[in-house]
């Protein structure tokens, strides 16, 4: 039995090595790279047969979701020598998991809706890799602002050139993590509705698109967002509008060979960054945060280790 | 002059505003409270006992309830007449949900999630965590004043806002708002979860997150709990898997905890999930990554392998 490891970048650079309309069973052994697993029900043959389900006033709903490269989780933090940013040079990147959810909602919603999934993303060369996983995902095109300059910029910024961007696809809704995993700002997505003038809501856990309930104009939106403490709240507003969605609103998919293999005819347009109007915010310096508590630190073996805790909260912190 | 804008719901007031006030008051200069809604005198009453210069009860019918636009609009309204060179806020899921459009529709900076300041007026920094809270930034704003800035839940204390020797003055200011240009219609709050696990009540818990790598995993963890005498719990990304069921979760979106003993497994320490569990009396972490932020509020840590770690730790509490 064949088996081999892909990565995407690789699938990407390769040519039709395969017809992929041969009968395929997606069982196959074949492994692909973490965390593109095989398994979960999946849905391959969009966007090619559509069902134009709702209209807005502008034709089928158009989604457009802005998506974040950032480090990967386990990437070790390390503050640069002119300690200004961290040392990134050798990071590995991945999708923000929050803007991950926004993209599996927005293709949620085209399956129920139909229409169409853009995704933009805004950074250095680098981010193309993100843009690709989200067409392999099933997002339709992509459109990447061009800027080194991004990697550190502040949510003013990164809204301003999404919203130059975004402004002439003229989207129904557009979709965003709530937040970054790494400068975390929670303002882009707030910010770029306020750019575009459109409405907006925040930290979302549900998406309802309806026909509007007067029969004619926009669909309405409905949205449940997510108060403090267990607490919900469900909001209605007219489209178009920006929302930013709440990673666990959905279950994530991820891309397939055939996906990855059909990204591949999709388009990643690349547009200017817009000039930087007025920097709001400046990193004076990054460092490592401070312990505000004497932490003992127990080594050893694992069997040491564990009996040594094991012994200290029953006979120090008295807790067992 | 440092303007709080200070957060209440169907007239209580949240109690985040309190820290809100003793980080301003901190900042130096006069300080003054705002609070928007409709009806809210007995919150602005309540605000008055803080040191400050005044408290201004922002009223309009169109804020009876929150929508982002109503506020938007009357704070922009209320910043522009009273000029103030910082606005303060607590970061709640309400300021984030229009703090931001306010700083744009204004054009001002706003340093979001603050857990401190440097500096003195001349030269002032804020600190922020970044990535996930692994390292801080010291931010320096830039543009003209008013500079937005919002403190993270728990940063400052709410009972060290400095009390004033007798009532601040209440002035009751009417908002502008245009209720047809509100775009948000928001149906009233409800509670999803029916909360039959209340873990506030235990008294040791044993927690899990990412580490713990997959839901056949969770058993170990269960099976530590049970040796414990625990309750099993989890960060958010664990119940967003569905690995353990939402009312297991720890932190801002779920429950708040202090337990005798917090043993968190696998958890890198994301403040979502910290506000949720830091008041426990003795917290112990166990992580792969000897740089997880959950070691800065650890009594007892293990850099290590839980897969390791915890078998011999249920068979240590055997003996």
């Amino acid at each position: 039995m064949v088996q081999r490891l892909w990565t995407l970048d690789e699938l990407w650079t390769l040519d039709e090595l395969w017809t992929l309309d041969e009968p395929w069973t997606m069982n196959e052994p074949w492994t692909l790279d973490e965390p593109w697993t095989m398994n979960g029900p999946w849905t391959l043959d969009e966007p090619w047969t559509v069902d134009y389900g709702l209209w807005t006033d502008r034709g089928f709903v158009k989604i457009a979701v802005c998506i974040k490269q950032v480090v990967t989780r386990e990437w070790q933090v390390r503050v640069n020598e002119s300690k200004t940013w961290v040392r990134d040079s050798d990071a590995s990147w991945e999708l923000n998991e929050p803007d991950a959810y926004a993209l599996e909602e927005a293709l949620r919603l085209r399956e129920k809706h139909g229409g169409e999934v853009v995704v933009v993303s805004a950074g250095p060369a680098r981010v193309a890799q993100v843009l690709r996983e989200a067409l392999a995902r099933g997002a339709d095109r992509a459109i990447h602002v061009q800027g080194d300059h991004f990697s550190t910029a502040d949510a003013f910024t990164a809204a301003e050139a999404l919203a130059a961007a975004l402004a002439p696809e003229q989207a129904d809704l557009i979709l965003t993590g709530l937040q970054s995993d790494d400068q975390g700002f929670a303002q882009v997505g707030v910010v770029l509705a306020e750019k575009l003038g459109v409405a907006h809501s925040t930290i979302i856990m549900e998406v309802q698109i309806s026909a509007p309930s007067t029969g004619s104009g926009p669909a309405d939106l409905r949205v449940k967002r997510e108060l403090e403490g267990g607490w919900f709240q469900w909001v209605s507003m007219p489209l178009p509008a920006v929302l930013t969605i709440q990673s666990g609103i959905n279950q994530l998919r991820y891309a397939t060979l055939k996906g990855i293999m059909a990204a591949k005819k999709k388009e990643i347009r690349a547009v200017a960054a817009p000039p930087v109007s007025t920097v709001k915010q400046r990193i004076a310096s990054v460092y490592m945060p401070e312990k505000s508590k004497q932490t003992r630190m127990i080594s050893g073996s694992a069997a040491e280790a564990a009996k040594e805790l094991v012994r200290v909260l029953r006979e120090d912190a008295r807790v067992l | 002059m440092v303007l709080v804008i200070a957060e209440q719901r169907d007239g209580v007031l949240n109690r985040a505003s309190w820290e809100a006030v003793a980080a301003a008051q901190q900042l130096g200069g006069p300080v003054k409270i705002a609070v928007a809604g409709a009806g809210v005198g007995a919150v602005a009453a309540e605000l008055a006992a803080a040191d400050v210069a005044e408290v201004i009860s922002l009223e309009h019918e169109g804020l009876a309830v929150y929508t982002p636009d109503g506020f938007v609009q009357a704070l922009a309204g209320l910043i522009a007449a009273e000029s103030p060179s910082h606005v303060v806020f607590s970061h709640t899921y309400q300021t984030r949900d229009y703090a931001p459009r306010l700083a744009a529709r204004i054009d001002r900076a706003l340093a979001a999630d603050c857990i401190g300041t440097k500096g003195d007026s001349s030269a002032r920094l804020f600190v922020r965590p970044i990535f996930q809270g692994r390292v801080n930034a010291d931010i320096a704003l830039e543009g003209p004043a008013p500079h937005l800035v919002t403190f993270q839940i728990g940063a400052f204390r709410g009972d060290a806002a400095k009390r004033g020797a007798q009532p601040a003055p209440v002035r009751s200011v009417a908002a502008s708002v245009d209720p047809a240009s509100i775009r948000q219609k928001p149906e009233a709050p409800f509670r999803e979860a029916k909360q039959a696990v209340d873990l506030s009540q235990a008294e040791r818990i044993v927690s899990v997150g990412r580490g713990i790598k997959s839901e056949e995993h969770i058993a170990i963890a269960r099976e530590l709990a049970a040796s414990l005498g625990a309750e099993l719990a989890a960060s958010r990304p664990i119940c967003d898997s569905g690995w353990l069921p939402m009312e297991r979760q720890i932190g801002s979106s779920g429950q708040t905890v202090a337990p005798k003993l917090y043993l968190a497994l696998g958890i890198s320490g994301a403040i979502q999930h910290v506000v949720g569990m830091k008041g426990a009396r003795t917290i112990v972490a166990i992580n792969k990554d000897p740089e997880a932020p959950i070691f800065e509020i650890a009594d007892y840590g293990i850099a290590g392998d839980l897969f390791e770690i915890v078998p011999a730790m249920i068979s240590a509490l055997k003996q």
